[in-house]
């Protein structure tokens, strides 16, 4: 194939239309709609006793408020548990407006439209809401004791428990040389995005529809939802996701209650109705996560090869699970890491909390899983006193082991399987990158001058492009111009430059001729969503197959145009041609004219295809049977199982000894997501996945008080990184192609996060001498650890 | 309650007097975004820390979510918008960020574009420490500035191949 643009790091076509200021995110649209703000509970847990309004309705622009009793019996219901499983046997999930209690601060409680947001917030201001405070829940340990409940129906908070195992860890622990137990914690963090979520409606009253703006990963299932709470016909409800300010996993969540009852109210009134969530709002009101609790007990021999692994762990999912278990499950399944475990069985409890609900934020329980599994190993090599990388080599799969079977059930309810990978050769590699060899040498000379330097490494493997599938659409015009569509959304990936990368090279046709639309449901209507590293794999291979389609369908027609045999046809930079023949050709636009049969000549180009310019056939129809009119074609793509995506981070850290504070002198990445169909791209995934991870490991954190109040809501006190706080990142890829998909593609988009504080924690374990169980890690928490290491020592 | 009383008033935006008739307390970068359709100026957190509202004030770079428009007036704004040729044509800081890959949602885009700008008029060809200083006021969740910076330091050259000013 001579256009090949699979593989090349071409600069993104999305940017410069966003540089010049001209991307349309969600407030950027209804310069004439109604706006909304919300009241919101500012207590943890209480019920409502009273909601007076009465001072509200003098506020001039006022145009409707509504509490839960205002609402139609559908939006009173509670919202959807999008994702039910056996083991969910206490799921409870909000109303649109809360009923009678509230179960964490930020749940919505009252809405007002007005003329605008100020005027809004000047309503909403005046709602006055009596509430008799309950007792609260927070933090893993108190929803665990049980003592108060979140749901009066929920006995000791637990939401779901569920245990696999492989094999019998029982037995290969008592049996196992050495034993050692370990407890390990990570925090509350959140996606965070810099736009944070908003929605947008239109009722058109002329022909009965409805338009939905929403800043969303998923407008396909937000359209279907929206429908059926509002009691539409799917066909009369289309979905937008416009430019979308970033989503890191937040905006998979739906339908809010939000994206339920501005579309209501739009329809009810009449006029356009616009909701724009501000910082605050995001903070105590979207979605969490990554709060969990491991206790672990590993088996292990002389050198260090695991034998037997027990892990019991807690999740913290919230006030409600409108989500169900994909978090504790994503982390049961992924902790093994790129290791052959012997037996291994993991339990968790997933509990009730009166905090912001969880559901999953970029990397998704998969940071926590690594963090688990590497903590364990560098504790089983810090028993033996052996090298960390000798100990991870000791237990890693074998490339001539793969498909390598570990024996779960993965998040998308099939086998957990690894299909690809080369775990010696990455380690290779990123050793190699860090300079893991020559680091002792670096840590005497910096102990000399009083510096204190460490080396961490820890290792992933991500199940990556979950089904149940994803659709693609190519469409040559007449023109020359190839549209191309997909249901699932974009927030920063660059989908309008990979997937255009795909069609031009499987077509053969200038990259500038290619347009991409992704999460417009009135151009793809089928589709799952942005979410799990999955749309390069999913919709990357769906429209790889539809433009196979378009170019089979193509060849067939040049072949009879050019009384030819489609095998030796060649399409390069739009033409079809003769391969060795090159005066034998036919654009695609003309191909695309041939294609479809018409008798009316509307344009200069559709002359040729008029009914008596075309030679006529009297045995055959002008499309046959099994035809159709025009030059396109669309296909899915529904995997087996996902693919699996691997990597290793390298880091080292130097902690001051005065100040407590960390700096990262050196960062390393070795990744493995198949063959790159930009490396720009996938280097830029990295980046922020890095420095996302780097966030959550040393900065970022959700400060709930005792009393339920999030103590940090506001960018002055979460802690969000600048450039000052992101050192440089060297990155390094293998590509090791999966067998399950046309292209050999495995996700990219999480992977940078997953590892960085498990590496982090290695690192300044390594740099202080002080067991690290518990991240994100302050200069003030490792103060205080220092002066504990200190009191014991004494 | 009645609606606030309107003032009247004039901005200049990228270059064009503007006139205005709002309430004391709307914000400056509600103005450029609502009331003058502006869109490309983003507003992230409202409170002043992200920097996605960043637009040059008489030069400056300013977060137009603390400024009330009435406090700006008379006063030269240039957003985003103002930065392109009119046929399109990436500004250098633009061209820069492009080149680089240094933007991925895009949502904090311009206002990293204008404190570049700002930067960059102020210092030429700036250090590693100059240029990681000069967009240290802004936030990005998408591309962990690694290639930001490599725009900052792109877009000088530009700048200077054209014998250009931000």
């Amino acid at each position: 194939m001579t256009t090949r643009l699979f593989g090349e790091g071409i600069a993104r076509r999305e940017d410069p239309r966003l540089l010049r200021g001209e991307g349309r995110y969600l407030d950027d649209l209804g310069s004439d709609a109604l706006e909304v703000a919300f009241v919101r509970s500012p207590h943890a847990h209480a019920r409502i006793t009273d909601i007076d309004v009465a001072d509200a309705l003098d506020v001039d622009g006022l145009v409707a408020l509504y509490v839960h009793e205002d609402l139609p019996a559908r939006l009173r219901e509670p919202l959807p548990l999008l994702i039910p499983h056996p083991a969910l046997t206490q799921p409870r999930t909000a109303c649109c407006l809360a009923d009678a209690v509230v179960r964490h601060v930020g749940e919505p409680v009252a809405m007002v439209v007005a003329t605008d947001r100020y005027v809004a917030e000047d309503a909403a201001e005046r709602i006055d809401v009596t509430y008799e405070p309950l007792e609260p829940v927070v933090g893993l340990d108190a929803a665990a004791r049980g003592a108060a409940r979140v749901h009066d129906d929920v006995p000791g908070n637990v939401a779901a428990a569920l245990v696999q195992e492989v094999g019998d860890v029982d037995a290969a622990l008592a049996q196992a040389p050495h034993t050692l137990d370990l407890a390990l914690e990570i925090e509350r963090s959140a996606s965070t995005p810099l736009e944070a979520r908003g929605v947008y409606a239109r009722w058109d009253a002329d022909d009965g529809t409805l338009r939905v703006y929403s800043s969303t990963q998923t407008p396909t299932s937000v359209r279907f939802a929206v429908a059926a709470k509002l009691g539409l016909p799917a066909e009369k409800v289309e979905c937008v996701a416009p430019d979308v300010g970033g989503g890191f996993g937040v905006k998979i969540m739906h339908p809010w209650a939000e994206e339920i009852l501005v579309p209501w109210a739009a329809r009810l009134l009449g006029r356009p109705v616009k909701w724009t969530e501000d910082r605050v709002e995001h903070f105590v009101a979207a979605t969490h996560e990554r709060a969990q609790t491991h206790d672990i007990t590993v088996g292990f021999d002389d050198d260090g090869r695991i034998l037997g692994l027990d892990v019991r762990f807690r999740h913290d999912n919230g006030a409600y699970v409108p989500y169900g278990l994909i978090v504790p499950i994503i982390t049961a399944t992924q902790l093994p890491g790129p290791y052959k475990l012997g037996a291994y069985r993991v339990a968790f409890e997933s509990l009730y909390s009166t905090t912001c609900p969880v559901t999953p934020y970029r990397g998704a329980g998969r940071p926590q899983a690594c963090f688990a599994m590497e903590r364990t190993v560098d504790a089983i090599a810090a028993r033996l006193e052996r090298d960390r990388a000798a100990v991870r080599a000791a237990n890693l799969i074998a490339p001539d082991e793969m498909p390598y079977d570990i024996g779960l059930v993965f998040q998308d309810g099939r086998p957990a399987i690894y299909d690809s990978g080369d775990f010696p050769a990455t380690l290779a590699k990123v050793r190699e990158l860090i300079g893991w060899d020559d680091f002792p040498r670096l840590k005497a000379e910096a102990a000399a001058e009083g510096r204190r330097l460490g080396i961490g490494l820890a290792c992933y493997v991500e199940g990556t492009g979950v089904g149940p599938y994803e659709g693609g659409h190519v469409h040559v015009e007449t023109s020359g111009r190839v549209n191309v569509y997909t249901g699932l959304s974009s927030q920063g990936q660059g989908h309008a430059t990979v997937f255009a990368q795909i069609v031009a090279t499987e077509l053969g046709v200038p990259l500038d001729d290619v347009h991409v639309t992704t999460g417009d449901t009135r151009r793809f209507p089928y589709a799952v969503g942005t979410f799990a590293s999955r749309a390069a794999v999913m919709s990357g291979s769906a429209i790889a197959l539809a433009a196979r389609k378009v170019r089979a369908k193509a060849l067939r027609i040049a072949a009879e145009a050019l009384e030819a045999n489609p095998d030796d046809l060649e399409i390069s930079e739009g033409i079809v041609r003769v391969k060795g023949s090159p005066g034998d050709a036919i654009p695609l636009k003309a191909v695309a004219v041939l294609s479809n049969p018409l008798r009316y000549a509307f344009d200069e180009s559709a002359r040729a295809a008029t009914q008596f310019a075309l030679p006529a056939s009297e045995d055959r129809p002008p499309i046959a049977d099994d035809d159709e009119p025009g030059l396109e074609g669309r296909d899915y793509y529904s995997p087996l199982r996902s693919t699996f995506a691997n990597g290793m981070h390298a880091a080292v850290v130097e902690t001051d000894p005065d100040t407590a504070e960390v700096r990262i002198l050196r960062y390393a990445v070795v990744h493995d997501c198949g063959p790159l169909i930009n490396p720009r791209i996938v280097e830029g995934q990295i980046h922020g996945g890095v420095a996302q991870g780097i966030a959550g490991a040393l900065y970022e954190r959700m400060a709930y008080d005792e009393a339920g109040q999030l103590t940090n809501a506001s960018f002055m006190d979460f802690l969000m990184p600048y450039a000052t706080e992101i050192p440089a990142i060297a990155i390094d890829h293998l590509e090791t192609p999966s067998p399950l998909n046309p292209l050999g593609i495995k996700g990219a988009g999480e992977a940078g996060v997953i590892p960085v504080s498990a590496a982090l924690a290695a690192a300044i374990e390594d740099a202080e001498g002080i067991p690290i169980h518990r991240m994100p890690l302050s200069p003030d928490e490792l103060h205080a650890l220092r002066a504990r290491a200190g009191g014991e020592a004494s | 309650m009645t609606a606030d009383d309107l003032h009247e008033f004039t901005l200049v935006v990228n270059g064009r007097p503007r006139e205005l008739r709002v309430p004391a307390r709307r914000l400056l970068s509600d103005a450029l975004r609502h009331d003058l359709g502006l869109t490309g100026t983003h507003v992230g957190c409202e409170h002043g820390v992200c920097g996605c509202c960043t637009v040059l004030l008489d030069g400056e770079p300013v977060r137009s979510c603390l400024a009330f428009a009435v406090s700006v007036a008379g006063h030269e704004v240039t957003t985003v918008e103002g930065l392109a040729g009119p046929d399109g044509t990436l500004h250098p800081v633009q061209q820069a960020f492009a080149e680089c890959h240094g933007l991925q949602c895009g949502f904090c885009t311009p206002g990293f574009v204008m404190a570049v700008c700002g930067l960059l008029a102020d210092q030429p060809e700036p250090t590693e420490e100059q240029a990681l200083e000069g967009i240290s006021g802004n936030l990005c969740r998408c591309t962990g500035y690694q290639n930001i910076l490599r725009a900052v330091h792109r877009a000088a050259e530009l700048l200077a191949e054209q014998g250009d000013r931000p």
